[in-house]
This record gives structure tokens, sequence and C-alpha cells, in this order.
């Protein structure tokens, strides 16, 4: 059988056509793809900036130096420094015991670990109010023993544990469990203990999933609003975090203001996107890099 | 059924131990007060609590909006997946990330931005209002936001799914002579249908309990643009713990049957995909 040129060219074009679409649709499924994306997502970025800096730059950075607007990173720093690493051994343990070992009800606990992202943010900071709050379960104890939690910041800090809960443990789970126990179990044989493995083997195979999550907790933990709204108290420069304060300022009609903190926290928000991306990159080289090492 | 095989690997009795304990301390024991707390009620005062207007409207406007959102989700974020993995174009790559940026920020921020978008002077209320759409201080506006907020679920639920599908299937139903409307829904879609309904429930289950972005843009006029999460907040704030932990109770048994419909929904997702 002899092909010619021609036919060659449009069995390509037939079978280009079969798979593909032709270029109008494609270039309208991108053009409303796009037109989506710019109405919600870089539409509210650009108006972020834009309205922060609408009276100039001196109002921004006087809002963002303001005593009670860094009294209230200083909490959300502290909120997320408490959270993310108590989250962080809760997620490397939680993972160790689900990947590592099979036992009864273990899809049931992972279902458990989820709970608190199926729990509106109101609901996480009202369960704190019923049980530290005034007529709550240890109101009167605490009260006695003169030590605040709700409208205080340990209130806060709990609010923000919970919300932020299940993250770490959930990028570990299934990275750990594709891993398998194989590296563990030959450190084991070849000697190392206990926490020497965790840490010269597991960690390290984890790294990135242990990032990610971090990265993660923490974004959420700085810009958690509804929970820690409820058990705040929105006591300036006491239990404002960074969220609180911008809707103190938006509220009082001091949008510049408001803006100017919320582009702060905006700014966060970029930058977790970029090392989250990096991190994504970084895993997906070095797992490509692992299979050519096993090929070879 | 028991044979017990002795466990090679050290620090199970310590890392699940840790695990329930650090779990029903924050999690657990927490969210048992709230159905404790409401045994103090009876059954009538609990469900007159439940069922009065004001909060019956909080109902219908939080699952009706939050489902409407989920819908816009559903339909774009299937069409910016397709778009994300199928084809090339300029600045895809950070359209790609951006994606993930109402994970990343906060909502009280994504909620005073959209209002200021929307409001009668704002960059895109300006143009709508002299058309009579309201979209700031309406109902319409808690779907903007709420569409906002679980944008992402569909995209990255369905993305994944969409890269793992081989293009031979498409060439073989190609070859058996479908055009490529018949190749979509009858070999893409049934393929992809089971991430595309966990993605629709996760968008619409976060969409339920979001308050940080609602409140900002949905005016919260009582009978018409309150949210249900905003009714606990308004009970709270008047010292009647009953009446908002009456209310939570009701959201957290509607979340709880999400999540529950959620993982079935997995459940299948991987079986289907896994399968394959």
């Amino acid at each position: 059988m002899h092909t010619t040129q021609l036919e060659q060219y449009q069995g390509k074009v037939a079978y280009k056509r079969a798979t593909s679409e032709p270029p109008w649709v494609r270039w309208t499924l991108i053009g409303i793809a796009l037109v989506f994306l710019a109405l919600f997502l870089l539409i509210p970025l650009a108006a972020v900036f834009a309205e922060a800096l609408r009276k100039g730059w001196g109002v921004y950075l006087a809002a963002i130096t303001e005593a009670d607007a860094l009294s209230a990173m200083k909490l959300t720093l502290i909120a997320s420094l408490v959270s993310v690493p108590l989250n962080l051994v809760f997620g490397v343990a939680a993972a160790w015991a689900i990947t590592k070992f099979d036992f009864r009800g273990k899809s049931f606990l992972i279902t458990l670990i989820d709970l608190p992202f199926a729990v509106s943010p109101v609901i996480a900071g009202l369960i704190f109010v019923l049980i530290f709050g005034l007529q709550g379960w240890f109101g009167e104890w605490l009260i006695d023993h003169d030590y605040k939690v709700v409208f205080a910041v340990p209130g806060i800090i709990l609010a923000t544990i919970f919300i932020t809960f299940p993250f770490v443990a959930r990028e570990l789970i299934p990275l750990m469990q594709a891993q398998g126990k194989e590296e563990e179990e030959a450190a084991l044989v070849l000697g190392a203990s206990g926490w020497k493995m965790l840490w010269h083997v597991t960690l390290p195979n984890v790294k990135w999933g242990l990032i990610y999550g971090v990265i993660l907790t923490n974004a959420r933990a700085m810009g958690e609003f509804g929970a820690v709204s409820v058990v705040s108290g929105h006591i300036r420069g006491m239990t404002n975090t960074m969220p609180l304060h911008v809707e103190i300022l938006y509220n009082e009609y001091n949008y510049a203001a408001a803006f100017a903190v919320a582009s702060l926290l905006t700014l966060l928000a970029l930058v977790t996107l970029v090392l989250k991306t990096y991190v994504e990159w970084r895993a997906s080289h070095d797992a490509a890099i692992q299979e050519k090492e096993v090929t070879v | 059924m028991t044979t017990r095989k002795k466990h090679l690997l050290p620090g199970f009795g310590l890392s699940l131990g840790y695990t329930l304990v650090y779990l029903s301390l924050i999690v657990l024991i927490p969210l048992a007060a709230v159905f404790l707390r409401t045994t103090e009620l009876s059954f009538s005062e609990f469900w007159a609590i439940v069922t009065t207007p004001r909060v019956l409207a909080t109902y219908r406007l939080t699952f009706g909006a939050s489902l409407l959102a989920a819908v816009i989700n559903l339909v774009f974020g299937l069409l910016t997946a397709w778009v994300l993995v199928r084809y090339q174009f300029f600045g895809k790559k950070i359209l790609d990330a951006l994606v993930d940026l109402p994970f990343a920020l906060p909502t009280a921020v994504a909620g005073i931005s959209l209002t200021a978008i929307y409001a009668p002077n704002g960059w895109l209320g300006q143009w709508l209002e002299p058309h009579g759409i309201k979209v700031a201080f309406t109902p319409l506006g808690v779907v903007v936001a709420l569409t906002f907020i679980g944008l992402p679920f569909v995209v990255r639920t369905v993305q994944p799914v969409l890269e793992d599908f081989s293009t031979e299937l498409e060439e073989a139903a190609a070859s058996l002579g479908a055009n490529r409307w018949q190749t979509f829904f009858k070999v893409i879609l049934p393929a992809i249908w089971p991430a595309l309904l966990t993605g629709f429930s996760l968008s619409f289950a976060r969409a339920v309990g979001e308050y940080g972005s609602v409140i900002f843009i949905a005016g919260n006029m009582p009978m018409i643009s309150e949210i249900t999460p905003l009714m606990i907040i308004t009970k709270l704030e008047q010292y009647d713990y009953a009446g908002a932990t009456a209310i939570a109770v009701v959201m957290l048994v509607i979340s709880f049957a999400l999540l529950l419909l959620i993982n079935l929904l997995q459940w299948w997702s991987s079986h289907r995909h896994g399968g394959k």
C-alpha cells in the first residue's frame, strides 16, 4: 500500500479534529474561563490594593503602623505560631498511626479528623463559648480562678486550632499511604531507634507534603474570621486579630485603613500561593528524580 | 478473623493515643457540648426556636444561595478545569495558581473587596446599577460571595481526573464515529462525573457555613438577606445561648449529612477512577 503525502496530511487533520475542538470553540471556552476568573479573582484582588491606596501612601502607611493595627498583627502572629506547631505534631502522629498500621475504625477516624472542615466557623467559635463562656461548663470555675478564655487570647487560639485542625493530617495521610513502610522497616532492621527513623527517614520523605500542610494551616490561621470573631469580644488592642481589625475599621467607615490592613492579608495570601506553587513544583520534581533513580 | 500480626514499626500506641486525645479535646468534646446544651431545651422549645419565620428565611437564603453558587461553580469550574488541562495560552500557569486564591485569602478581605466592587459606585456596581441590577446588600450579593468562596473546589477535583483521562478513549470514540459533542457527553463526562459531583458538594458544604465573606456584602436585613450563621451570632450577642445553640445544632446535623455524602462520593470517585 502506498499512501500519498496528501492522504497522510488528510489523515492527520481528521485525527486532530476527532480529539480536539475547532479553534473557535477553543478560544470561546478560553475566553469564558478568562472572564469568569477575572470577574471573581483578578478584579477582587486588584480592588483591595486600589482601595487601600485611594488616599495615598501616607494614609496607607499610617493605617498599618498605627498601634491597634500593630497589636492586631502581633495577636495574629501569636495565634498562628501556637496553632501551626500543635496541628503539625498532631498531623504527623495521626498520619503515622493511620498509614503505617491497620486497625478497626480507621476510615471513621479519618472522617472525624475532617469534621472541622464541615463545621461553620461561627459554630467553631460558639462551641468554645459554650464551654468556657460565662454561662459555660467551666465558666464559674474560670471566674473563681481569675482566668479568661473567651473574649481573651486563649479562646482565639483554641478557635484557630479547631479551624486549622485537619490541614496537615490531610496532606500527610495520602502521601504516607503511597510511600508504604519498607523504608522505615529497613531503617529499624539496620538498628535505628524509632525517633531516629522518624527524623531521618519518615519526615524527609514527606518533607514537601509537610511544608505544604504548614503553609495552608498558616494561611487559614492568620486569616480566620468567623470563629475568632465569636470568641474575641473585639477588644481593641487586646483581642483583635488582623481580620477583626479590618472589620472594625470597615464598620467605622474608615475604608482606606480597612483596605490597607486587608492589603497586608492579601499579600500574605499571594505569598502563600507562590510558596504553594513552588512546593508543588519541587515535590513533582523530586518525585520525577526518584523515579529516574529507580528505573536506572 | 483476629490474626494479629505483630507490628514491626514502633509508636502505634503513642501516635494513635495522642491522635485520639487531641482529637477529643479539640474537636469531639467541644462539638458534643453543642448537642448536650440543646438537651436543656424541651423538644417543643427547640422546634419553636428553629422554625420562627426569621430563622426559616435564613435557611432559605443560606441553602438557596449556596446551591446557586455551587451550580455556577459546577459549570464554570468544569469549564475552567477543561481550559487549564487541555489548552495552551499566555498566562495559564499564573491563572492556575490563582484559582486557589479563595482558599488563601481571608474571608473578611474577600467580603469587603467584593462589596467595594459591587457597591452602587463600585467598579462593576456602577455599570449594573443603571440596569436595575443590585448586587451589594441584596441576596444576589450573597450568591456572588459564595461563588467566590467555592470557586476552587470543582476546578481542583476535576482537574486531576481530566489530566489522567486517557485520550485513547476519546480517539476510540472518534474512530467509532462520535462527534466531539457525543464524545464529551458520552465518554468524558461519565468519567469525570463523580469528581464533578464531589467538587459540587464540597463547594456547597463550604458555602452553607460561610460567614466572613457574606456579612459585608449581604446587607443583613432580617427576612431578606440574613444568613443562618449570622443568626447564630445575633442570638449570641443578645446572650440567647439556648437559641444560638439550637440553630447551631440544625446546621451541624445538615453539615454532617453533607460530609457523609461527600465521603461516599469520594469513595465512589476513587473506585471509579482507580478501577480503570
